[in-house]
């Protein structure tokens, strides 16, 4: 399957290689450097790549690209699907996934790569499993090896490997039980000029911190379940009982994982928590423009809406804006033409405004497009969607654990984004 | 390597090598190498490793491999240093070891025969009692790729096959792969392990085996056969990878098993004219011989369903390209939230999903069309992932829809990706022709963009018109006319073209305008592209056809600029252009046809997908990404026209088939398809009977035991037991077993070892500072009770554990189990006392059936009680749970919300059992328990009472 994999840095500089099979030269890569030619921006490279003798499957994160050089049919999102695993093994074992960290963690990087795949089919991906076999480095630990020449490789096959739930490591010791949950929702949504929702729906995940000693079977029930309408799961709950009861009946992972994903369709219960007027436009004569944008909170049930960022990606004739606001900071970058407003907190007595002046480049035509704007935001506290945890119960293990649920609502961030479009000509021969 | 050389020449020198020598030996023993080696400059850096390779401390030997597999990783050489690597495969130090494979693996074939000097090593870690370590002998022994080796390898996979521990077997499955690349002439030897290995019942085993199987014999489908319903039911315990890799084996197997599901439907099928004409054909068949689906068919269907909810995408998509291969046209649809889900992870897949959509959503818009918005194209997208999108909103429109996707693209050309507005405007197009009823609008809409400011979306908007106008060139000359004007405007190569052919296509309709464009065009010929060229000969022939007393002087002139252009197109164009239109003594019978030749009506062209073909491959396959058959890919076959024998994939008993099948043989064929409601459920619960591998043991039974109450058994199926947590109870005390402690749970799976016995794990601890060895079964009792012993424990470390699974026939008593532990060196007598719950078997039935079995057994074979219930366990669940928490139960449903009944048969003898708790008022119920085990039943009751009641 995977023949082996080439970490390139965006400068084009390839600084790991590992074959599982025959070495295949470097100079495959030079493929992918013709492509990234091409593309405008690293984000455009095709991923699949097909060359005389082999095929090119590459993921860009964290600025480096996973190529991996594959030989024969292979379903591509099943290497897709591997190499992302290998950038979050890699995140998760030295708390980022860089050129640095890799280079400077290189024994670890092939020793996990020789653990998680072999001659080409992924071997061992669970990170639990893989921690039992080799241990994350610490300074604490790479002191103590030094001193006792211990090593961070495990000598036992981890039992995790050989049960059905590979998932769990046995023998988990905790002095403090804990199992924390949080539901994180985003709102995806487009909205047209005038504050129509062109398209909304909700996405939310269950991220789990769960230290649990023993084998806890936990079962985490909601108050309203019937709002999920489409869901994916960590492997460990057991889907028959989801089906048949809708509870999540699971044996949980040791530390940080994703139980679950969800998405809830009701598209008119989508309620957006702000509303944007905006108004930007551009003089005929005198190339200037004027921009104007007001932000205030809309239907959140009593919470407060956070850390509210708009990000505006002007037209490239915008050379500069002279603006002011009544809350928050304001910056314009000329060279990538975005303008980003921090706004902060949005309380109900302030309504935030951005308003002022843009100067264009004189002889440019007049931009006729429209800037999009996007809109981060937080609530705390709060699941839009009105999704509940109802409770948790565990069996299996006799001490009572200490449990949590937080709800968090965002807007943007890396994820989906909202965006305001506006449609400033009227082209309304389409009606 | 410079270093090397050195050396060696000043040993030939004589007295200096000893001085050298010397003066590298006292870093070694004084243990500052390490440091040394960093500060050092780069050219000695390799002799140095060698040197820490060849000490004594085996720190210093680690921090040298380190370094080399640095080398290695940055794609640096460090084949010199194999001698002194190779020393070290022996090393005790676990770390070390596991570097010093890494670097065998990567340098074993450029240095064969010094390689063979560790295989030694290997074949004796093969022996190793430690599971890890046989198997990470065998993986390295089989990645060194020397061929002298290959009968030692072959050996060594045949052992490992065999192996007690399912990871040494996985292991062995991918060393198969890798000796048949090594040496393809093995490939008998190999099927016959891999036949082997598809036999096996570990979940680890499956994926690996089958991607062996792919690698290996992809066409001995025959193999499959006896494995295809264990591989099915073992599907979703398998681990991810390998699921994918089953899911894409089986898709091919269904195709050649199994009778095309597509029949009834094809007539109601949206855009496929060949399933009608297949329709037509079969429909005569259909009408002596119904289509029923075969069940292993259903069945596959039915266990890869829950896979739509892994979190691991390549695995949906698996299953997504299954059910669009395999499952009627009307079930596919299921498949479509779960791919829209997919839009929401990273771009890589959502470039893959997309792909596919686009191809689906040709043959199937309706899969997609409620899910349009989700396709609608964000400002970050990348460049192929919103030209995919385009093209799949552009398959998805409709006279419904089009309105609403005009809209959204109108936005789209605003956009300030040039290239991705250009793309739109061909999207535009393509709506425009598949639509008919919007064309006017789509035209009108593209020739205002005309005015627009940048020329790409100018110059596409020009050459998609130019293709609209010909698809009805009836009423538009306003449009040519206006085009005209652009010409002086523009200067994209193509949209010149463009504009210059409609002028000439139909220039009877602008007669004034076309000479004057000519002129102009004839004034900038040399400067043109050669497109531009070819059509300014194109228009000047046309014109001097049908104008020619204008325009005669002009083409002559065209025609002369063209004879001497520096392209050969355009002089080839130009000398037969001349010699057709131009009538002179030479030129033969064609002139006379010039006209009928160069003004033929033209077929408007075709806008179609460019995933139009995409479907002669599999989805979800490299080559459907490609578009081009990647090496290695596998077709997947047409429906076989005849059924092949359904009987191939039977194991053992014959029964397994029909009893599934049967009561769907009633049903009237769309009710069959519905699958709705509880229906589905039970069926679904039917099919997962021992979802732990044993799918043959439920007939096993049912056919071989023939104690009373058997009639009965074909209406009921076996049934995977609710998941209760496991009980623990303690075996041996770690004080009395001098360090040993036991405990045991029962899983309440079907035991491996025989169908009459109750399996049960014991965990064994060894709480002593010393290693623990032959741990094993001694003698047992009391008669009448069969144990099935665990295999020998040959040691267990201090502080380790080991889980041992035994299977006891305990002849449907409650009667204690006793055996003797023994170690090495002592005895331990224990007993295992089954609780009653656990000697059962859930099973499934429907309530007509349970009320008549309860029916046939009352008198002596019925007990029952009033108790007094917990208020909290009035409700369905509570008691459902408590129940099953008690007795390994199946749950019967019930019309009534007051009743609960369940089934289950005794392991041993396979009796059924039966109870009901009836809900009264006051919080009192009525607990009826009926069985011919009369003694068993009692004891039950007894039980179920003292959960019920508490609360």
């Amino acid at each position: 399957m995977i023949h082996s994999l080439f970490l390139v840095s965006t400068a084009g500089h390839i600084f790991l290689e590992k074959h599982w099979k025959s070495v295949i030269s470097r100079s495959v890569c030079d493929y992918l450097f013709e492509a990234q030619g091409k593309a405008s921006a690293p984000e455009n490279v095709p991923p699949v790549i097909a060359t005389p003798h082999h095929y090119l499957i590459s993921v860009y994160r964290d600025r480096i690209f996973f190529v991996a050089v594959i030989q024969t049919e292979v379903p591509p999102l099943f290497v897709i699907e591997f190499l992302h695993r290998v950038a979050e093994t890699f995140q998760d074992y030295f708390g980022e996934c860089s050129e640095a960290s890799i280079k400077d963690n290189v024994v670890i990087v092939y020793e996990l790569l020789e653990e998680m795949l072999d001659n080409g089919f992924p071997l061992a991906t669970e990170a639990n499993i893989l921690k039992e076999m080799i241990k994350p480095p610490t300074i604490l630990r790479s002191v103590v090896n030094t001193i006792t020449g211990s090593s961070n490789v495990g000598g036992t096959l981890p039992t995790g490997q050989l049960s059905n739930i590979p998932w769990r490591r046995t023998g988990v010791k905790y002095t403090n039980n804990e199992a924390y949950f949080d539901v994180v929702e985003e709102i995806d949504a487009i909205l047209d000029k005038s504050g129509t929702v062109v398209f909304a729906e909700i996405q939310g995940v269950i991220d789990a911190c769960v230290k649990l000693s023993g084998m806890p079977d936990l079962t985490l029930s909601f108050v309203n379940p019937r709002l999920l309408d489409d869901v994916s799961f960590h492997p460990c709950v057991r889907f028959k009982r989801w089906e048949a009861e809708r509870v999540l009946s699971f044996i949980p992972p040791d530390g940080n994982f994703r139980l679950m994903s969800y998405h809830v369709n009701a598209q008119n219960l989508v309620a957006i928590p702000v509303y944007v007027k905006q108004n930007v436009s551009f003089f005929e004569t005198g190339s200037s423009g004027r921009l104007d944008i007001t932000v205030g909170p809309k239907q959140t049930m009593g919470k407060t809406i956070e850390d509210v960022v708009i990000t505006v990606h002007m037209p490239k004739v915008v050379l500069n804006a002279n603006l002011t606001t009544n809350q928050g900071t304001s910056t314009y970058d000329p060279v990538t033409k975005v303008l980003v407003w921090d706004i902060g907190k949005l309380n109900q007595q302030k309504v935030p405004n951005l308003k002022g002046s843009l100067s264009l480049q004189s002889g440019a035509p007049r931009p006729d497009e429209n800037p999009t704007l996007n809109i981060d935001l937080r609530i705390q506290q709060l699941a839009i969607s009105g999704l509940k945890v109802n409770r948790l119960n565990m069996f299996g293990e006799k001490y009572k654990p200490f449990k949590g649920v937080k709800y968090v609502t965002k807007a943007g961030n890396a994820g989906p984004q909202r965006e305001q479009r506006s449609t400033f000509f009227c082209w309304n021969l389409f009606e | 390597m410079s270093t090397n050389n050195l050396s060696y020449n000043e040993q030939g020198g004589g007295a200096e090598p000893a001085v050298e020598l010397g003066q590298e030996s006292t870093p070694t023993a004084s243990g500052s190498t390490a440091a040394a080696g960093l500060f050092s400059t780069d050219f000695k850096k390799n002799e140095d490793l060698k040197e820490m390779l060849e000490s004594n401390k085996e720190s210093l030997k680690l921090e040298a491999m380190k370094r080399i597999v640095g080398l290695i990783a940055k794609g640096k050489n460090a084949s010199e240093l194999f001698p002194a690597v190779v020393k070290n495969v022996a090393s005790k130090n676990i770390e070390l070891k596991k570097l010093v494979y890494v670097y065998l693996v990567r340098y074993a074939e450029e240095q064969q025969d010094l390689a063979l000097l560790s295989i030694s090593t290997f074949q004796r870690a093969l022996k190793d009692p430690n599971q890890l370590i046989r198997a990470s002998a065998l993986r390295v022994l089989s990645s060194i790729r020397v061929p002298i080796i290959v009968p030692i390898m072959m050996l060594a996979i045949k052992e490992a096959a065999t192996d007690l521990s399912p990871y040494v077997r996985k292991t062995a499955a991918h060393a198969i792969q890798k000796l048949y690349s090594l040496d393809p002439e093995q490939k008998e030897h190999l099927i016959e392990v891999i036949d082997k290995l598809l036999k096996d019942k570990s979940t680890l085993v499956a994926g690996s085996v089958v991607m062996a199987f792919e690698e290996v014999c992809p066409d001995r489908i025959d193999l499959i056969h006896k494995n295809y319903r264990k591989l099915c039911n073992l599907l979703v315990d398998v681990e991810e990878w390998g699921q994918v890799v089953i899911i894409t084996m089986l898709t091919r197997y269904a195709r050649t098993q199994f009778l095309s599901p597509w029949r009834e439907d094809a007539l109601f099928d949206e855009n496929s004219e060949k399933a009608f004409y297949d329709s037509d054909v079969e429909k005569e068949k259909a009408d002596s011989k119904p289509y029923m689906m075969d069940p292993d068919h259903r069945l596959l269907l039915r266990n890869t369903k829950p896979l739509l909810q892994s979190r691991n995408t390549a695995v949906v998509m698996a299953v997504a390209q299954l059910y669009w291969h395999l499952a009627p046209k009307q079930e596919v649809s299921i498949v479509t939230k779960s791919l829209v889900r997919l839009l929401r992870s990273h771009r890589e897949v959502q470039y893959i999903v997309l792909q596919n959509i686009a191809t689906m959503s040709i043959q199937r818009k309706g899969m997609f069309e409620p899910f349009l918005k989700s396709f609608y194209v964000r400002s970050t997208d990348a460049t192929h992932i919103k030209t995919l999108k385009l093209e799949i909103l552009t398959n998805l429109a409709t006279e419904a829809n089009i309105s609403t996707i005009l809209r959204e693209f109108q936005t789209y050309v605003k956009s300030q990706d040039k290239q991705f507005a250009a793309t739109t405007i061909q999207a535009i197009g393509r709506c425009a022709t598949n639509i008919s009823e919007i064309t006017d609008t789509c035209l009108n809409g593209l020739v205002l963009l005309l005015s627009n400011r940048d020329e790409t979306v100018v110059a596409e908007c020009v050459v998609v018109i130019k293709k609209l106008l010909q698809t009805q060139p009836s009423q538009h000359s306003d449009i040519i006319k206006h085009m005209a004007k652009l010409l002086d405007n523009i200067t994209v190569p193509m949209a010149r073209a463009s504009i210059l052919w409609l002028i000439g296509e139909y220039c009877e309709r602008v007669p004034k305008i076309a000479p004057d464009v000519l002129r102009k065009v004839a004034k900038s010929f040399t400067s043109e592209e050669d497109i531009v060229k070819l059509q300014t000969l194109n228009l000047a022939a046309k014109l001097y056809l049908t104008n020619s007393k204008q325009t005669k002087l002009l083409t002559q002139y065209i025609l002369n600029l063209g004879k001497y252009d520096q392209n050969y197109d355009i002089r080839d164009r130009t000398r037969f252009l001349r010699q057709l239109i131009v009538p002179n003594e030479k030129s033969g019978a064609l002139s006379k046809y010039a006209k009928r030749i160069l003004l033929a009506s033209k077929p408007a062209p075709v806008l179609e997908s460019a995933f139009k073909d995409r479907d002669r491959f599999q989805l979800g396959t490299l080559s459907h990404t490609l578009n081009a058959k990647a090496s290695g890919y596998l077709e997947l076959s047409d429906w076989p026209t005849v059924a092949p024998d359904q009987s191939v994939r039977n194991v053992e008993v014959k029964e397994w088939a029909p009893s599934l099948g049967k009561p769907k043989a009633t049903k009237s064929d769309d009710k069959f398809y519905s699958d709705s409601g509880e229906e589905e459920e039970q069926e679904e619960e039917a099919s997962e009977s021992g979802s732990s591998g044993s799918s043959s043991s439920s007939s096993e039974e049912e056919s071989s035991s023939g104690s009373g109450g058997r009639t009965s058994c074909r209406l009921c199926c076996l049934l995977s037991p609710v998941f209760v947590p496991p009980k623990s109870h303690e075996l041996l005390h770690r004080m009395s077993g001098k360090g040993l402690a036991v405990s045991y749970h029962f899983p309440r799976q079907p035991c491996a070892y025989s169908h009459r016995m109750v399996s049960v794990q014991l965990t064994l601890t060894n709480g002593r500072d010393q290693p623990l060895e032959d741990i094993c079964v001694g003698e047992a009792g009391p008669p009448g009770i069969a144990i099935h012993r665990f295999a020998t424990i040959e040691r267990l470390q201090p502080e380790a554990s080991i889980t041992v699974s035994m299977g006891i026939d305990f002849n449907d008593s409650t009667q204690a189990a006793n055996f003797q532990l023994c170690t090495k060196t002592d005895q331990f007598s224990v007993s295992i006392q089954p609780a009653v719950g656990e000697l059962l078997m859930p099973v499934t039935m429907t309530e007509q059936d349970f009320l008549k079995e309860q029916g046939q057994l009352t008198g002596m074979n019925e007990s029952s009680v009033t108790i007094t219930i917990a208020p909290d366990s009035m409700s369905s669940q509570p008691v459902g749970r408590k129940v099953v928490s008690v007795a390994n139960m199946g749950v019967v449903p019930s019309s009534q919300n007051s009743i609960h009944r369940f089934a289950a048969k005794t392991v041993s003898s396979g009796s059924l059992v039966l109870s009901s708790v009836v809900l009264q008022e006051a919080s009192t119920a009525k607990l009826v328990v009926n069985t011919e085990k009369t003694v068993l039943g009692s004891v039950l009751l007894r039980e179920l009472k003292t959960a019920l009641s508490q609360g």
